[in-house]
């Protein structure tokens, strides 16, 4: 338990004991600081994040973006912030005022909340439950309710009509990213996101459980909202969503939250898949490790980015059934070849033992895995293809009599 | 000293959470207010779990109880046609619920004060077990011998089960 | 020891998270103008006014999709420490798990024919 001077926090606590404060409240303290640290820098972060995100949709759209208040526009979210601040916001008639209000900070927590559990640096962890993933799935579970208090509340029929939209496309999305996570669970044996983390020093996730990445990702994309699934702000059909009677600062939250989410999901896609802090010199030095997550956050970050803003969005049926009739069954699928390549590769004796940090002692399983993966997303294609033709035909045999045959819509190639 | 304390503190911060929260439910007028309260007094639940050092029901709670059935009964409480506002709180039958819950209770009391199951019933003050199962042996237990294998596939066809139930209930008070 | 450390910090953590995201909105109470009328605080509908209750019957198909979940979510919890232990145990796992999933599918399969998966 005694680490040296590694982590900052825990020399703190050293030094309090040494000046003369008792243990427990040393060890308060050096939480309560772990806590505010933790819990105050995605908020900061959020205020460079929507500036980013700004910038990289003005440049895929051949615009410059925000570039007035301070240099590169750098400001101008404190100005949003501000200006937001300065909003009067109406809790309109009939709403429920307890829930109204207390739904933007429900959403809000269930963000942050999902940081304590995220290992920055092999030092720097704020709690490393041993169900630390599992804790990530139930806390992201929380954000739906969060929506739903919020529609509901609102008393508006387009809001409550939003978040059952939302809530449905939540929840559905919510299966295939749970049974993706399966995967790294059975590589790694363990739950604690720390070792999750560790057991990627040898080889990246993103190797032997290709598949589930994906199906990780996109189903992150859908549980953040973001295009192309971001019917949770359907202008078009739904004026705006579950936060159409939310005004002012309290607008400005659930907005706030819809940013630091997708970045945390992206954050996460990081550790689970791309290795977390894992690189070059992080054991030696813990900070090195960070700069390594966030550059990996940032390149799935910016990719997301730039899907948001070149895809169009999705209609809510087409949605729910790429969930249910594509995601679903490819993800339990793949679970089971992961399982049974993984017997397979152990029973040959060319898996890793477990804590190996060896790149070659990694490399056969992850091939065997990865040849597997391929071979699955062959077959997928091939399955699409197929069921494709087969749709095309029919469409052309019923509209043989017109000339003007629509192609089908989502006809998988 | 203080490490009992933060865990007595932590004990009764969850037990108001989850009496409180079961008490709003019983006399919220509103259905809804109902379910929040439930999700109340579910979290206490979670925190007991944890405190019980057993992390993994803890997630299992939220995620079971307050990510999918709390949203259930959001669900069916707006499913069903004007519910959010009862005018009557007390119905005919309160007396007999009133009873149950009553017998409950005196069952609960006298489980826990006089114990009449295990090996002469657990003595106070001791602990139920000073082994801490962990999450991982909880799987070696289910699919490492054949001792609750059964028990385990059971659980799937059971909800297999559930879930055709479900569809064929739904469907048809649709059709 | 460890595990109650780990737990405190999450405890901390509620209790102190929820506060940052309230700060803004009481920052906001402080300084923002209040000037409501009757106008104003109407339910937002387009400037079309609100007929009848908010709460109107919704579609069961979203009640099913939640059932559906709920199914997926328990099993999914049977299989986190099937996975977790899963590396120190041998083929009669994968036999096991795999039967656990097939019915898995089996429902899912059986929701598909039922049009249960559909939106309309």
């Amino acid at each position: 338990m005694e680490q040296a001077c590694i982590n900052p926090i825990e020399t703190l606590a050293a030094c309090l004991i040494s000046a003369g404060a008792t243990a427990e409240l040393a060890s308060f303290v050096q939480i309560l600081i772990g806590v505010l640290l933790i819990s105050a820098f995605p908020l900061v972060l959020v205020i460079l994040l929507i500036w980013v995100e700004r910038k990289v949709a003005a440049r895929v759209q051949d615009r410059l973006g925000p570039n007035r208040v301070g240099p590169y526009g750098l400001l101008q979210n404190v100005a949003d912030a501000v200006k937001l601040i300065l909003k009067e916001d109406i809790t309109p008639a009939g709403a429920d005022r307890v829930i109204y209000n207390a739904a933007p900070i429900v959403a809000m927590l269930s963000v942050l909340l999902i940081w304590a559990v995220v290992p920055f640096s092999p030092a720097h962890i704020g709690a490393d439950l041993s169900i630390g993933l599992l804790y990530f799935v139930a806390i992201s579970s929380i954000g739906t309710l969060a929506i739903m208090m919020a529609g509901w509340a609102s008393n508006n029929k387009y809001a409550l009509l939003g978040a059952f939209r939302v809530v449905a496309q939540l929840v559905s999305y919510e299966v295939p990213m749970v049974v993706a996570l399966l995967v790294p669970v059975l590589l790694a044996g363990t739950l604690s996101m720390q070792a999750l983390v560790r057991a990627q020093i040898g080889m990246w996730f993103i190797v032997p459980c290709l598949v589930s990445a994906i199906i990780f990702y996109i189903s992150n994309l859908a549980e953040t909202g973001r295009a192309p699934f971001d019917l949770i702000e359907a202008e078009s059909e739904l004026v705006a969503g579950y936060n159409i009677e939310y005004s002012g600062m309290k607008f400005g939250l659930f907005m706030a939250n819809e940013f630091m989410h997708a970045f945390t999901a992206n954050l996460l896609f990081a550790v689970l898949f791309l290795g977390g802090w894992s690189g070059p010199g992080a054991e030696q030095y813990p900070l090195l490790g960070f700069v390594y997550l966030m550059l990996k956050t940032g390149v799935v970050y910016i990719f997301s980015l730039i899907l948001r803003a070149t895809v169009p969005r999705v209609r809510i049926d087409h949605m729910m059934a790429f969930n249910w009739k594509f995601l679903v069954p490819v993800s339990i699928i793949n679970l089971l070849i992961a399982a049974l390549l993984i017997q397979i590769t152990r029973l040959f004796g060319i898996a890793p033992a477990p804590g190996e940090t060896d790149f070659v002692a990694h490399l056969p399983q992850a091939l065997i895995l990865l040849l597997g993966n391929l071979a699955l997303i062959g077959g997928i294609i091939q399955a699409l293809r197929s069921s494709g033709r087969r749709d095309r035909l029919a469409e052309q045999a019923r509209s043989r009599a017109d000339e003007t045959a629509i192609i089908p819509a989502g006809s998988g190639d | 000293m203080l490490e009992l304390n933060a865990t007595t503190l932590a004990f009764f911060v969850f037990a108001i959470l989850s009496v409180g929260g079961a008490l709003g439910v019983v006399t919220s007028r509103n259905l809804i207010h109902g379910a929040v309260y439930l999700i109340i007094s579910l979290f206490g639940g979670a925190g007991f779990f944890i405190l019980l050092s057993a992390p993994f029901l803890a997630a299992v709670q939220v995620l079971v109880y307050i990510g999918a059935i709390a949203i259930l009964i959001i669900f069916a409480v707006m499913l069903t046609r004007s519910m959010t506002n009862m005018a009557e709180v007390v119905n005919r039958q309160w007396w007999l619920s009133a009873l149950v819950g009553a017998l409950l209770l005196l069952m609960l009391a006298v489980g826990v004060i006089f114990p009449v199951w295990g090996d002469g019933g657990l003595l106070p003050n001791q602990p139920v077990s000073d082994q801490v199962a962990t999450t991982d042996e909880l799987g070696a237990a289910f699919v490492g011998g054949e001792d609750y294998v059964l028990p385990f596939e059971v659980a799937s066809l059971l909800l297999t089960g559930a879930m055709i139930g479900a569809i064929v209930l739904a469907r048809d008070t649709e059709a | 020891m460890s595990l109650v450390n780990e737990w405190a910090f999450i405890g901390v953590f509620v209790a102190v998270a929820w506060v940052l995201p309230a700060l803004p909105l009481v920052v906001a109470r402080i300084f923002q103008p209040r000037k409501p009328n009757a106008i104003k605080m109407q339910t937002y509908e387009c400037g079309v006014e609100t007929v009848g209750d908010t709460w109107v019957q919704f579609k069961v198909q979203y009640y099913i999709y939640g059932l559906i979940f709920l199914v997926f979510d328990i099993e999914l919890i049977f299989l986190f420490p099937w996975a977790m232990a899963y590396n120190r145990l041998d083929f009669f796992a994968f036999g096991a798990g795999f039967l656990f999933i097939f019915l898995l599918a089996d429902a899912l399969i059986y929701a598909w024919r039922k049009n249960a998966l559909e939106w309309a």
